[in-house]
């Protein structure tokens, strides 16, 4: 998928990794090196991050800013219709150049010395660029044209709105590939989203931890009681785990077994580890659960990340996407932004209200997600030499038809590995 | 209480729910015992303040003046209040926490369109200290109670508690109610 670019600076020493993917030591969750060295290589390199949803952006002049890792950027709908996303850092001394979350502005100004950019991020405006009576002012040889924010490049999947500094990187289906693109297409193709309510988490953890979490499906139903305690899964499910080639975007999935097999095999299953007993508790209100069938498919949920910090969800009718940005070593920023569409009926809306319970800071099963990172972080504090064990599964980061497995979670490091040039022996 | 003056929501409003002091002091006393409920960790008592027909969100201040309807947490019966309450009591993993809530004055505010005559509107801020297990404490929310009550039959209920929090930002999770 991607090699380092020559012009990076080289990696800071570090201590060795482990072989295969099956060990991960606790100093990459830890170290400021390697959080600059992330910066740099992921979030400024040769791959594409999620910025913001193109819904988000209807008339010319909307903006938004966003990010790019740590680097603030804005993304804008020009006067011609066309997206442009830019820096958000003045060209002269460095200032923030938008300070709202969202707006409309066909020009935006600078605080700092009133230089002006165009909606479309050129250098439209130098304040007393010719100086006041003769004197002052700017040499003759300043061009306003050599002083743009630095660009972004952008792509637009299915109203996802994605960004990245290289002009090295695959264009995005590529970079996704088919499976994933089509997983993306299955969820958001053909309709048009309409965000229902922004929300942000902060976690206690290294980003890559929570990273690790979302593409962990082997936790799901033992971390996550809401649905077992309530016995909510009546049904016997089929599902899967797709990993993508170079390993770095991942799908789980799990549909209605409409097969007639014996649902009580899988209870069996969980009351054999002893991971919970036979509760008896019910929901003293399970229209939470009355949903409708999101498309068409069964399908009733539907994980999907890309590399490296981007996740698109389908649980039942409860549809988001989430911006993972890192906030230093051991601190993540998570923007949740939960989904409705136009074409939904008013019942519809309803349901997706009611069922934006399940996730967030507060959901019913995601809640647990907020807190087990941090667990981590604080557990491995004085654990630098000792490393995590991924062997659920086997060794491999292939697509599996069980989510009892790591294998997404192996594919993470493989990309990981590969993309900041830290094994030679991995690629991706 | 003596007198029988009646308080408004601001002049103009144009919206008749008024509610006398007495009624004023009531909400307040239910309101005190609400933050304690949550507080003493009595939560299997937290549904009783609402009304039977009843809506309960926790959403953000940016969210609730752009009008988008989601919430961190999002109920339209009182089952689902309930639920809330079996879920931290039986199934959601969290680190063990507690809250402080320090609440404003109640502040009786505009009905809106819609609202049923006896049913009046206060606004009440909050400012919620979350105190861990290990005994650090920080601010973890605050912002206003949008509040509509039932008087009609003993002690105040909740027909709508709108809880909308300053920040955007929740810190690792929102377990327990606000």
């Amino acid at each position: 998928m991607t090699t380092t670019a020559p012009q990076q600076p080289p990696l800071p020493e570090l201590p060795g990794w482990p072989d295969g993917l099956t060990r991960v030591p606790y100093w990459i969750f830890q170290r400021d090196d390697v959080y600059a060295a992330e910066q740099q290589r992921l979030f400024r390199g040769p791959h594409w991050n999620y910025l913001c949803l193109e819904a988000e952006l209807a008339e010319p002049g909307q903006f938004r800013t966003s990010w790019l890792g740590d680097t603030p950027v804005i993304v804008s709908r020009g006067r011609d219709g066309e997206l442009y996303a830019f820096e958000n850092r003045c060209a002269h001394r460095g200032a923030l150049i938008a300070l709202e979350d969202r707006g409309c502005a066909m020009e935006f100004t600078c605080v700092y010395h009133a230089w002006t950019y165009s909606v479309e991020g050129e250098l439209t405006g130098v304040a007393f660029k010719d100086g006041i009576n003769g004197k002052g002012g700017m040499p003759e040889s300043f061009r306003m044209a050599e002083h743009w924010p630095r660009k972004l490049r952008l792509a637009v999947l299915h109203g996802l709105v994605f960004g990245s500094f290289d002009n090295d990187v695959p264009d995005l289906e590529e970079y996704f590939g088919e499976e994933i693109t089509d997983r993306i297409e299955r969820v958001l193709g053909g309709r048009t989203p309409v965000v229902l309510g922004r929300f942000t988490q902060m976690l206690p953890n290294n980003w890559k931890l929570y990273v690790e979490n979302v593409k962990d499906s082997y936790h799901a139903s033992i971390l996550h009681l809401f649905f077992t305690t309530f016995e909510l899964n009546k049904l016997n499910m089929r599902g899967g785990i797709i990993v993508s080639p170079g390993g770095g975007h991942h799908v789980s999935y799990s549909a209605i077994d409409r097969s007639g097999s014996d649902p009580s095999a899988e209870n069996r299953g969980y009351a054999d580890q002893k991971i919970r007993s036979e509760s008896g508790y019910r929901l003293a209100d399970p229209s939470l659960l009355d949903g409708f069938d999101e498309c068409g498919d069964d399908t009733t949920l539907q994980i999907l990340s890309t590399f490296p910090a981007f996740v698109l969800q389908q649980i039942q009718n409860s549809v988001a996407v989430r911006q993972i940005l890192p906030r230093g070593p051991g601190r993540t920023e998570l923007n949740w932004t939960l989904l409705g569409f136009e074409e939904d009926t008013p019942e519809q809306r309803r349901v997706r209200l009611k069922q934006a319970n399940l996730v967030g800071s507060a959901g019913y099963i995601s809640m647990e997600d907020g807190c087990v990172g941090g667990f981590v972080q604080r557990g491995v504090a004085g654990a630098a030499d000792q490393a995590a064990v991924l062997r659920m599964g086997g060794e491999s980061a292939e697509s599996s038809e069980s989510r009892v497995t790591e294998a997404s979670v192996r594919g993470f490091w493989q990309a990981y590995l590969a993309a900041m040039g830290m094994r030679s022996d991995v690629s991706a | 209480m003596s007198g029988t003056g009646t308080h408004t929501a601001g002049p103009g409003t144009g919206f008749e729910a008024k509610l006398s002091r007495e009624q004023l002091w009531r909400v307040a006393m239910v309101q005190a015992e609400y933050a304690r409920c949550i507080d003493a960790d009595e939560l299997e008592r937290w549904p009783d303040f609402f009304a039977e027909q009843c809506f309960y969100t926790v959403t953000t201040a940016v969210n609730h003046r752009e009008g988008l309807a989601a919430g961190l947490i999002w109920a339209d019966t009182k089952g689902m209040i309930n639920d809330r309450v079996s879920a931290l009591r039986e199934a959601n993993i969290y680190e063990r926490h507690s809250y402080r809530h320090v609440l404003g004055q109640p502040l009786p505010s505009a009905g809106q369109p819609g609202d049923p005559p006896d049913q009046p509107r206060t606004e009440t801020s909050f400012l919620v200290v979350r105190i861990m297990r290990d005994g650090s404490t920080d601010v973890f929310a605050s912002g206003r109670y949008l509040d509509r009550w039932t008087l009609a039959d003993g002690p105040p209920k909740l027909a709508e508690r709108v809880v909308v929090c300053d920040s955007s930002r929740i810190d690792t999770l929102l377990a327990l109610p606000l």
